[in-house]
């Protein structure tokens, strides 16, 4: 029997790992499928090729897999979300110098790692440059429909800021965030790995923030379809659901980061030095100079307590994030949930669904 | 905003953002050519937003290779600063068309209330256009090959005329002969002879 030859693409990521490590590592064979990795520069392009038939599955934003099929952004089509690609992963990153102005208007004894607590200095260093007349500060973030533009909010929100009026919410591409964070375009930024190592390393970033200090479980990438996709062959999606969950399966573990980093760093994959994926993949991550370090083994989870299973609940708060933030009209939470299919992974691996009494952790302020 | 006409009766206005200077040149030329004059050109990232902003374009085009193509998503979300602006993709019906673009390299977003009829030449002319740019880069780098190949095959010409004592037409006849037996190419084995000289050198 010949392979089922399936083409995917994947934005540059560390979230991108699992599609990749089931390709070249032997378990999208397994499943007898032979998988065509293409990469993308912006979700955008991921988003059109994908719609349009060009890709049969593509690593994307969870949110912008449900914007697509409501038809919120300039395009309308059916996607389905059958396997999630992992939870968390993304940071908070500033400019030593914000950094810096943050810390000193901590609360006496406040714990920097909680967000509360950075939230209300943070308020306080805003409130400082109105009063001065200073611009407002600039933070970036990946794409409109994307857990890091929600985790800011989160943030923001929770700290009595309006992230409409109070900061500037910009988009930068991932490979251009190094960049504006050197030159001053942005003085801070939420994005996935390994961006915030990038700017920890060269010196001119210090994560404040992990992902898991705002969303315990945060829904990141999903591996989607088109809806009509999923008509053509109903085994075909069961062996790429598990192919992509052995791959996660894989990646969890830790005896197998070495080798995950090394084949994650090659120039035609995500072409940055190994080391810095190793940190993400090992949750162990240097936040600024001096040995300051983060150890977090929920920095990045592939696989783990049922993480790749589509959650409902996961859905239905990003729709609610959407509409808390004028994205999205109302009404429409069923049609979002509907883009997440558990009864796919299920029939897949089948397998109980694991027990997630808290699916989100979220940190409520 | 100030009011201004309706698009229907003025110039479209044209951004173009392309970090290729000359593929951005060869299209606003042709675009110029189709009588269109408000062509703006954007090549870098730096406040790109802001910078459409204020020229408050009908229509932008971007090149496919282009990360900032994400920073423009974010006009969908915000209309308080800009004209509502649609994507090309928005008539899923036309698949001919937006596989040629894609197939171009290219993406375009045209605002609200642009006719059609008037979309289309300018995409073809884009389309065309990077279509012309990406057979010029091919004919390019052939034609580097094969300047290269022949400064080789003079170099090993050269190598063979001294060490054998032979003029320049028998020290051709001889790659050629060489190349034909061995069913390669000349270049290749004057390749090889310039590294052998090399070793042995």
């Amino acid at each position: 029997m010949s392979a089922d030859r399936l083409k995917i693409g994947f934005i540059p990521l560390v979230d991108a790992a699992a599609p990749i490590v089931a390709a070249t590592c032997g378990f999208a064979a397994d499943e007898g499928l032979e998988i065509e990795l293409v990469r993308e520069v912006s979700w955008a392009n991921i988003r059109d090729r994908l719609t349009f038939g060009h890709f049969d599955a593509a690593h994307l934003l969870a949110p912008l897999a449900i914007s697509t099929s409501l038809g919120l952004g300039g395009i309308r089509a059916s996607l389905a979300a059958p396997v999630a690609l992992g939870l968390n992963g993304n940071a908070i990153t500033l400019t030593p110098h914000l950094h810096e102005e943050l810390l000193a208007n901590l609360a006496p004894r406040a714990n920097p790692r909680d967000p509360a607590a950075t939230g209300a200095a943070f308020a306080a260093v805003v409130r400082a440059r109105r009063r001065r007349g200073d611009e407002r500060p600039t933070l970036g973030m990946t794409f409109p429909f994307s857990t890091h533009n929600y985790q800011l909010r989160l943030w923001l929100a929770a700290a009595g800021l309006d992230p409409e009026d109070d900061v500037r919410l910009a988009v930068v591409p991932p490979p251009y965030m190094v960049d504006a964070l050197r030159s001053g375009h942005v003085e801070g930024f939420c994005v996935g790995a390994p961006w915030n190592s990038v700017a920890v390393d060269l010196g001119i970033g210090r994560i404040l923030h992990l992902g898991v200090d705002l969303v315990r479980r945060c829904p990141e990438k999903v591996l989607a379809v088109r809806s009509a996709w999923l008509d053509e062959d109903a085994e075909r999606t069961a062996r790429l659901v598990r192919a992509c969950v052995r791959a996660g399966e894989w990646l969890d573990e830790p005896g197998n980061h070495a080798e995950a980093a090394r084949l994650l760093a090659a120039p035609h994959m995500l072409d940055v030095p190994e080391p810095l994926i190793r940190r993400a993949l090992d949750g162990r991550l240097p936040t600024g100079p001096a040995g300051a370090e983060r150890e977090e083994p929920d920095y990045l989870i592939f696989a783990r307590g049922g993480a790749m299973r589509p959650d409902l609940r996961h859905a239905g708060w990003l729709y609610g994030e959407m509409t808390r933030w004028s994205q999205a009209p109302e009404g429409q939470a069923g049609d979002a949930e509907a883009v997440y299919r558990p009864d796919l992974y299920d029939a897949a691996m089948g397998a109980a669904a694991p027990d997630v009494s808290d699916p989100l952790g979220l940190f409520t302020g | 905003m100030p009011e201004r006409p309706p698009v229907s009766d003025r110039p479209v206005k044209i951004v173009l953002i392309d970090e290729s200077p000359v593929r951005a040149a060869i299209l606003e030329e042709g675009l110029r050519a189709a009588g269109h004059d408000a062509i703006m050109l954007i090549s870098d990232h730096v406040n790109l937003l802001e910078r459409i902003y204020a020229i408050d374009p009908d229509v932008i085009l971007i090149d496919l290779e282009n990360p900032s193509r994400d920073v423009l998503e974010q006009m969908f979300q915000v209309s308080r600063a800009v004209r509502r602006p649609v994507g090309m993709f928005v008539d899923q019906t036309d698949a001919v068309s937006i596989d040629r673009a894609i197939d171009a390299g290219v993406s375009a977003y045209v605002v609200d209330g642009l006719k059609k009829e008037r979309i289309k030449p300018i995409l073809d002319t884009t389309i065309s256009r990077f279509n012309a740019f990406s057979r010029l880069r091919t004919e390019l780098e052939q034609a580097k090959g094969q300047l290269e190949e022949r400064k080789i095959i003079d170099r090993a010409k050269g190598i063979l005329m001294r060490s054998k004592g032979i003029d320049e037409e028998q020290a051709y006849a001889l790659l050629r002969k060489v190349a034909m037996n061995e069913k390669k190419k000349i270049s290749e084995i004057a390749q090889s002879v310039v590294t052998a000289a090399e070793l042995l050198g």
